[in-house]
């Protein structure tokens, strides 16, 4: 058909009322409806980060009481991990991308996608009523039986929260294996798949096989605690650790969840800026699936000193080294790729560069936690903080933001400030490092987290990370401002402003409504810069 | 957009390219909903299968406090009610629009009958004072205390099977209606074969469940 | 045990400062040297290379199954104490840690301990999960209500060492915290003569298996209604699903607060649930009690010292 005659309309400009956005079915929107809503949960998780830093600079827990301090880390961890990280890169840039990547006209199922907005809005609804009705103090572990039987606050309210908002995730998955299935264009074969899909691919497996399980645990916690109905807790029968089993059979995977389309994004960044096919690029692809299943297998090791059998342990101990060679593997991979590239420092790539320096200190920490003897040390202590936000923040976040950068001008069809988003970059960077890098330390020298009030000898470590906090405030607030800005004032981009391969460069910027106004036909392999 | 679709079956969404496609996403998609089902249900059959390793005389004991018969009567209701359904599948690919909403109709009351045969069963259980918290009395039992477990399992996992349940007559009137007005023909009733899935996973979920809750250890000459 | 896991803790950060510093200065090159210099250039097409890839999985699997293999063999040494332990029971409540001396020593908050011993802690809760952890020690362990859990350390030097608890708790979890108290031989002893009073945690158990009326059905001999507990710690039972079970701590807890779980072969399920009714204190006492009713009736004259004191005066520990 011709298009060439009609003005062309974008998906943004397909309609302006608020029904035209809260009633639609077009992927991109719904992504943006995405953006916005763990936008908002993430500058409330950072408000409740700052007030933690804000009370441990001090040792004696003068700034709010134990309890408030409870509450505050609880629903730190809370919304971040099941209302930003989890949702972040899948719910915002693969539904944006997926269907633009694989030359589809939208998802499989648009109306599900729809629905599965509308389900985490709900979710974060009941866990926002949770927060204005006082909060609620398990930590965001729920580990029973505190939270089926002792804690006082509002556990039911956010654990149903949490129960709608795995529905979410389940759809979105869901939608995700269908159309990378079944919604390919033409001549997209499964290796012409960019490795974003790739990842996007093995998170949606995640997604579908572990959230269930989750769901079905924090249900059989609501029982307990309010039918009472005896399931976890040992007065009535029941055995605590089944609870930690069954929450780590999901909550481990879900970590996965969170780094694996990080991992999509940085092989696409990789590529675009090194205008270089990934090398090894069946590889890259294959370890994001053996990721997703050996992550399955590896939850005992955060149970090494729950009275686990040392067998088990041991077990879980040799599985957990071995889901580390499939990330070590895509390290070396992309770092491989640089080889003989065309290297560009756009700011995309300052996030790169980032997050191969947090994600290798990240990554190889994780050896120490896989390693029974030293994890008996440094479990449940700041170490273990430190390790985790260098993979969440330090991976995800950085890769979040790197996509968003990369992907703005195709999504809003305007151009940011290039400085400003390079001098974010090297903000964020220094301000990471500086806040959790002293947390290894005094994770070392034993600082247990979840601690409202600590010894003295650990407040340096204190300090430095809450100077590095203040920092890496300053850095993620950078972005907010020219990257809005950007939208009203920004230069209007191009359909390619980056020179980079992959099916949504072809389309305009921002795209039409039905993404291509032809389907198009993949007829060379991916990343194929060389002609 | 839309003109370029001008020519297709008015079922056919814009975002697939024919009929054939969009079939295959929906069953796909289904398939994949019920892989969560399975995982969902697995979560309680993991911890069913701890309890009754650690407690196996208590769940016996318990679990002769159910009624075999009632169960019975409801397993077979259920294996019917997935025959009607596999006919209602099988009218709708022959787009038989009266033979849909006879085995609609019969596979909606057949669940409607094993709903209120498990309604019996539960207002027993309350009369008996065998729902777990502060009111469980389970005076026979050698020990209550993992009894009380055994009922717990049972009273969360038949539930949200017969929440299963509710939700497919609901999805059956749904269908039914539809049928009523003739949607359903030959080139299209992906509708009736996706439920019809989801009907037969959650008869096959009960069938599961029949033996782990209410046969334990009823085998065998000895018995109790 | 605190320099093996340090040792290997330090071969850890030097690895990661290895790889850390040899990737991304790789990348920094790499950068560098192929930095675009033409807006239109692009990258030599390379797809990949086998050889390197397998190099680049087989070397770190080889790193990694070194590392298990150290850590693994680490792990099972802390995990069993050795042989004549001195045994302290701790029972862990929001939000407090109570420690129980077999001579009847109770301390709250604070665990003295001599110098050179194997010390065996033996650990439940009252509530919730709870975890005792000495950074010192290089030594973590939950603390389960409803279970026994255990810990072992050897300290090398008097002093006073950091206590945590490491498991989140509840309100006051970050005050749930003490010291060990290691102290040198003699002062030990000394510390252990300052008033104890009431008696070792047997006969305070003995004194509760009376008020509670056990001895009406536990008699010495055979003729009571519930099985005699005389040299039955250790022992294998025989249930009367024809199972056996080693009548250990946790069974011997089982019964008490959940007597029809595992019945013993030939009696009738007529014991009361005392669930409720005696504190973990109260049990572990009962526990240690029924542990020093020995076989032989000539040696069956209350816990006696703890033996692993005496056993390690002799050996001066050097871990």
């Amino acid at each position: 058909m011709d298009t060439a005659a009609t003005p062309h309309a974008n998906y943004l400009t397909d309609g302006y009322g608020l029904k035209s956005w809260l009633l639609t079915k077009d992927h991109k929107r719904i992504g943006l409806l995405y953006l916005i809503s763990v936008s908002a949960f993430f500058v409330l998780g950072a408000v409740f980060a700052g007030l933690i830093r804000l009370e441990l600079m001090t040792p004696a827990g003068d700034l709010v009481e134990s309890d408030v301090y409870n509450k505050i880390f609880t629903m730190h961890g809370v919304i971040m991990v099941f209302f930003f990280l989890i949702p972040a890169i899948p719910a915002v840039l693969g539904n944006f991308l997926v269907p633009l990547m694989i030359g589809a006209k939208d998802l499989a199922f648009p109306r599900l996608n729809l629905l599965s907005w509308y389900v985490y809005t709900i979710g974060g609804v009941f866990t926002l009523w949770a927060l204005v009705n006082g909060g609620v103090d398990t930590g965001w572990t729920f580990y029973t039986p505190y939270s089926s039987a002792f804690s006082n606050s509002n556990v039911a309210l956010v654990v149903v929260g949490i129960f709608i908002n795995g529905f979410s995730s389940i759809l979105t998955g869901l939608n995700f294996i269908v159309t990378i299935h079944k919604m390919r264009a033409p001549g997209m074969t499964w290796f012409r798949l960019p490795l974003f899909i790739w990842a996007h691919y093995a998170t949606a497996l995640i997604m579908v096989l572990g959230t269930p399980v989750i769901a079905i645990t924090l249900v059989m916690v609501a029982a307990e605690r309010l039918l009472h109905f005896g399931i976890f807790d040992p007065t009535l029968g029941g055995d605590p650790v089944l609870f930690q089993h069954l929450f780590w059979f999901y909550s481990h995977p879900a970590v996965y969840i969170m780094i694996l389309p990080a991992m999509g994004v940085m092989s696409e960044l990789v590529a675009a800026f090194s205008r270089k096919r990934i090398f090894g690029y069946e590889v890259v692809a294959f370890s994001s699936l053996a990721i997703a299943v050996v992550g399955f297998l590896v939850w005992g090791h955060h149970m090494f000193v729950s009275s686990q059998s040392v067998y088990a342990a041991m077990a879980f101990s040799l599985l957990s080294f071995l889901v580390a060679i499939p990330s070590a593997i895509k390290v070396f991979n992309w770092s491989a790729t640089l080889f003989k590239g065309s290297i560009s420092f756009d700011s995309p790539m300052v996030y790169v560069f980032g997050f191969i320096g947090l994600f290798l200190i990240g990554g190889l920490t994780g050896l120490f936690l896989a390693a029974l003897a030293v994890d008996v040390h440094v479990h449940d202590t700041y170490f273990v903080v430190a390790h985790f936000h260098y993979i969440m923040v330090g991976g995800t976040i950085m890769m979040y933001l790197g996509g968003l950068h990369y992907w703005w001008p195709k999504i809003f069809g305007k151009l940011y400030h290039e400085g400003l988003a390079r001098v974010s970059a090297v903000v964020i960077f220094i301000g990471f490092n500086l806040t959790f890098f002293p947390q290894f330390i005094v994770g070392y020298l034993g600082m247990p987290r979840r601690y409202h009030a600590y010894p003295p000898e650990f407040q340096l470590w204190n300090i430095l990370s809450s100077a590095g906090a203040v920092m890496l405030a300053v850095g993620y607030a950078m972005p907010t401002f020219y990257l809005l800005y950007s939208l009203v004032k920004g230069k209007p981009a191009p359909a390619n402003p980056w020179g980079a391969k992959g099916l949504e460069w072809e389309t305009p910027s921002p795209p039409p409504t039905h993404n291509f106004d032809t389907t198009p036909v993949v007829t060379e392999p991916p990343y194929n810069y060389a002609k | 957009m839309a003109g370029a679709h001008a020519t297709q079956h008015p079922k056919l969404q814009h975002h697939f390219d024919n009929l054939d496609q969009q079939f295959e996403a929906s069953a796909l998609g289904m398939w994949l909903f019920l892989v969560t089902e399975i995982l969902f249900f697995g979560g309680l059959f993991l911890a069913y299968l701890v309890y009754r390793i650690a407690y196996p005389e208590a769940f016996a004991e318990a679990s002769h406090e159910l009624d075999v018969v009632l169960g019975g009567v409801n397993t077979a209701v259920l294996i019917g009610s997935s025959l009607t359904m596999a006919m209602a599948v099988w009218s709708a690919q022959l787009g038989k629009r009266s033979g849909q909403m006879l085995f609609l109709a019969l596979t909606i009351g057949l669940g409607l009958v094993f709903l209120g045969i498990k309604a019996v069963e539960y207002s027993h259980k309350f009369e008996h004072g065998l729902v777990p918290g502060p009111n469980f009395r389970f005076e026979s039992a050698r020990n209550p205390v993992p009894a009380q477990l055994f009922f717990s399992l049972y009273f969360v996992m038949t539930g949200i099977h017969a929440l299963h349940m509710i939700v497919g007559i609901g999805i059956m009137t749904v269908l039914f209606v539809m049928a009523f007005k003739g949607r359903f023909t030959r080139a299209y009733h992906t509708p009736v074969e996706v439920s019809g899935l989801y009907w037969h996973f959650v008869d096959i979920v009960w069938i599961f469940l029949f033996p782990l809750l209410y046969l334990i250890d009823r085998h065998g000459p000895v018995g109790h | 045990m605190a320099p093996q896991v340090d040792a290997l803790y330090f071969f850890l950060v030097a690895l990661t400062a290895f790889f850390t510093l040899l990737i991304s200065g790789f990348v920094v090159y790499f950068a560098i040297k192929y930095r675009r210099r033409a807006a239109d250039e692009t990258g030599v097409p390379i797809h990949g290379n086998l050889k390197l890839e397998i190099t680049w999985t087989v070397i770190p699997l080889i790193i990694v199954l070194f590392i298990f293999g150290w850590s693994a063999r680490l792990f099972y040494t802390m995990a069993r104490p050795p042989a004549g332990t001195l045994d302290v029971y701790v029972v862990g409540k929001q939000w407090m840690w109570k420690f129980q001396h077999p001579d009847g020593h109770a301390e709250v908050n604070e665990l003295h301990v001599p110098v050179g011993t194997s010390v065996k802690l033996t650990m439940t809760s009252q509530d919730v999960i709870h975890d005792l952890y000495v950074p010192d020690f290089r030594v973590k362990a939950d603390v389960l209500p409803g279970r026994y859990t255990h810990l072992w350390f050897k300290a090398t030097k008097p002093g006073r060492y950091r206590l945590f608890c490491a498991e989140y708790c509840g309100t006051n979890h970050s005050g749930m915290v003490g010291w060990v108290v290691v102290l040198e031989r003699a002062e030990y002893q000394k510390w252990l003569a300052g008033g104890a009073g009431t008696g070792t945690m047997a006969q305070t158990g003995e004194k509760l298996f009376k008020d509670l009326s056990c001895v009406t059905c536990h008699k010495e001999d055979t003729t009571g209604r519930g099985p005699t507990l005389i040299g039955l710690y250790g022992k294998a039972v025989t249930l009367d699903n024809g199972n056996a079970v080693e009548a250990d701590e946790a069974y011997l807890r089982e019964s008490i607060v959940n007597p029809r779980a595992k019945m013993v072969s030939g009696f009738q399920p007529i014991m009361p649930t005392f669930q409720g009714l005696v504190s973990e204190e109260g049990l572990l006492q009962l526990i240690e009690y029924i542990k020093s009713l020995k076989a032989v009736p000539s040696n069956a004259t209350g816990a006696a010292a703890p033996p692993a004191a005496a056993a390690a005066a002799a050996t001066p520990g050097k871990k």
